[in-house]
């Protein structure tokens, strides 16, 4: 599917990890705009100094930090976690009622009416991102959508309008050239590498670092569009089910043949007989 | 006597035993409603990042290849025309029905919003391998409801359904099979999507293949030992000669799983194999103790032919496709150093289900005619209420060989 489609055109962020001060005025406005709960949290409960520990229902976008050293002195490296809007979405694939759908702006959206709480987008999501709502009794999914409510009337997203320095918004082409243009600028400051570009068959997020991603805890994702690891062997069902129709019919028909043959000339030889015996 | 006392005494004279099925089964009942007023996080170790438990893992990931005996035996005998297999098929059909129902029950607790669940037959989305199992989930639950009808009107003694049911007995049985290689094989495609989440020893494209033919294995197994089971407990007939035919069909069927297992592993899989100790455990338990040791057991005739050995081979078939499903859903996919456990309640409520499995086959096996079954024995012809043919059995022979002339024409 992904081959067919032209996702140049895409809105994506662009976010440039060493231009982040860790400021979380993105997270802020996100649970602005998206009118989600605080949660109580607690230093070091998670990972490192980031908080709140993990994404969850309440938060759809996280600024992670990470220490390391550089030249004798410890340093903070960011990292901004969120939906990264997939080209082909595993989420969209395996969801049964198709709730989540990639539109054509480039945000991955999800119809809470559709969703009947299966989960099965966060087992497939290889990034984790699509949370639940655990404290409720009838839960449903929540996810970064790319604002894309704002979107659709020419804005940018929450987080993209708030980030002072690291977040670029703007066609998929443009930012991946950017991108480029800014690794090969300043090759000494960036790693060479895109994360976004290729993973999962292409996302509409790009992430620029200087530091390896996996230090950073990005994940190692395939380059192969998820849905068709599973679309190899679902294409074959129509295929599947007529075949072993087919041949177990055929097969029946010839197995009850003689069992058939010899009833037919029962009931004509009993057509003649039976008459007489009532009688 | 009011109808309330009559099913009281007659539950009073119930065995100890299906006393403490109805129990359990009971507590598993007050369980899921604790879970629908207190919802899933509190009442169950779900997380964010383990969002599938036991519920998935067994109420439905192993509990529809454990019901697979209904569609293996109905294309073994009827396609197959192993016909003196016959007697067997009931009880299979009769379990199978019973499995889906409660594969069904485990969904609906496991969804967060089960009144939503007639959905997945409006919004349609044919790239999900779940879409694909609801539906062909719920075709199959109406087809081994269509054929557990059978026994029920037998009981009763409705002739004209069982005439109907009698002329689409060949188009059931095929579709039966054909549906069931659909979803049995598409819960192997539910995990090809996990692809750098689960573990390589399991990881493999050929996982929908495997979980088909391994279910054939389950299905197979579970009719062998409940009708052991059904003749030591419940007095039933014995079928142990039948039995060694079917103990003789399964070792080929182990080893063309083994041998697809083997390869795909060596030959399809990337990644490291052999880095983590557990898994490695749980992988060597999976194969060696659920798959080779019964394919050699089997391979003997002493062992098919000795009731106990038999049933033993059975139940270590049926402990290896346990294992591997739960390996494929729930071990395989637990990142190193994180790790998940059931709580009370999903424990309760998947003991439960497995209960009332159990109970509701006792019940059914006491009150209609599931052993006794012998298909020429069955009077298919139409009750005569108005005296108009007056000849009994020639016409009536007639026309039950007309009938079976058209079906197994159509088929």
């Amino acid at each position: 599917m992904s081959e067919m489609k032209d996702f140049s055109k895409d809105n994506t962020f662009l976010i440039d990890m060493t231009k982040c001060t860790g400021c979380r005025g993105c997270q802020v406005s996100c649970k602005q705009w998206n009118q989600l709960d605080a949660e109580k949290t607690t230093f070091f409960t998670g990972e490192g100094y980031q908080n709140p520990p993990l994404m969850s229902e309440h938060t759809f976008t996280r600024i992670k930090f990470r220490d390391y050293e550089k030249n004798g002195q410890n340093e903070f490296a960011f990292y901004k976690e969120m939906c990264m809007h997939c080209n082909d979405p595993a989420c969209a694939s395996v969801c049964p009622v198709g709730a989540f759908v990639k539109t054509k702006e480039g945000p991955v959206t999800y119809d809470a009416k559709r969703c009947i709480g299966c989960r099965f987008c966060m087992v497939a999501c290889p990034f984790g991102v699509p949370k639940y709502e655990w404290s409720k009794a009838f839960p449903l999914v929540r996810k970064c959508t790319g604002c894309y409510s704002r979107i659709k009337e020419g804005h940018k997203p929450a987080c993209a309008t708030t980030c002072p320095s690291a977040i670029t918004y703007g066609r998929r082409d443009d930012m991946i050239k950017e991108a480029n243009r800014r690794i090969e600028s300043r090759p000494e400051k960036y790693l060479k590498k895109l994360y976004g570009a290729e993973e999962a068959g292409g996302t509409s997020v790009i992430y620029l670092t200087a530091l390896p991603f996996d230090e950073l805890g990005f994940k190692h994702v395939t380059k192969r569009a998820l849905p068709s690891y599973t679309w190899q062997a679902l294409r074959l069902v129509p295929g599947i089910f007529l075949t072993v129709g087919g041949s177990l019919s055929l097969l029946s028909w010839f197995t009850h043949r003689k069992e058939r043959l010899k009833k037919e000339a029962e009931q004509r030889d009993g057509s003649d007989t039976t008459p007489k015996e009532e009688s | 006597m009011t109808a309330a006392k009559i099913i009281i005494r007659e539950i009073k004279g119930y065995h100890d035993f299906v006393k403490f099925l109805i129990f359990l089964v009971v507590l598993a009942a007050i369980a899921s409603t604790v879970r629908f007023i207190f919802g899933l996080g509190v009442t169950t170790n779900l997380n964010d990042t383990f969002p599938w438990g036991l519920w998935i893992s067994f109420d439905v990931v192993t509990a529809v290849p454990l019901a697979a005996g209904a569609f293996t035996l109905g294309a073994i005998v009827h396609c197959f025309h192993i016909k003196k297999l016959e007697p067997l098929v009931r009880p299979a059909i009769v379990t199978g029905f019973l499995g889906y129902s409660l594969v069904c029950v485990g969904l609906l607790l496991d969804l967060g919003q089960p009144q939503r669940g007639w959905h997945t037959m409006v919004y349609w989305n044919p790239h999900s391998p779940m879409f694909e199992v609801s539906m062909c989930i719920a075709a199959y639950t109406t087809v081994l409801f269509l054929e557990f009808l059978s026994p029920v009107c037998e009981k009763f003694g409705y002739h004209v359904p069982l005439r109907l049911l009698r002329t689409i007995e060949m188009p059931l049985v095929v579709a039966a099979a054909s549906i069931s290689t659909l979803h049995q094989s598409s819960l192997g495609t539910f995990f090809l999507i996990a692809v750098d989440k689960l573990h390589s020893l399991w990881y493999t494209p050929l996982l929908p293949l495997l979980f088909w033919i391994s279910a054939m294995c389950a299905g197979i197994s579970i009719i062998i030992v409940e009708a052991t089971m059904s003749h030591k407990w419940m007095g039933q007939p014995d079928e142990s000669e039948l039995l060694e035919t079917l103990a003789k069909i399964l070792p080929y069927v182990l080893t063309l799983y083994l041998t697809v297992r083997l390869f795909s592993l060596f030959a399809m899989t990337e990644g490291p194999l052999f880095d983590r100790p557990g898994l490695i455990a749980l992988f060597a338990v999976e194969i060696l103790a659920g798959v080779v040791l019964p394919l050699v057991m089997l391979m003997n005739y002493s062992v098919r032919e000795h009731n106990r050995l038999r049933s033993t081979a059975a139940w270590l078939v049926i402990f290896g496709v346990v294992v591997n499903r739960f390996n494929v859903s729930m071990f395989g996919m637990m990142e190193k150093g994180t790790m998940y456990y059931p709580s009370f309640i999903e424990s309760v409520v998947t003991i439960g289900i497995i209960a009332a499995h159990v109970l509701f086959f006792v019940l059914i096996a006491k009150y209609f005619p599931i052993f006794e079954h012998h298909p020429e024995t069955v009077d298919y012809s139409l009750p005569d209420t108005f005296h108009k043919t007056g000849k009994a059995a020639a016409p009536n022979v007639a026309a039950t060989a007309a009938v079976q002339t058209k079906l197994t024409g159509e088929a």
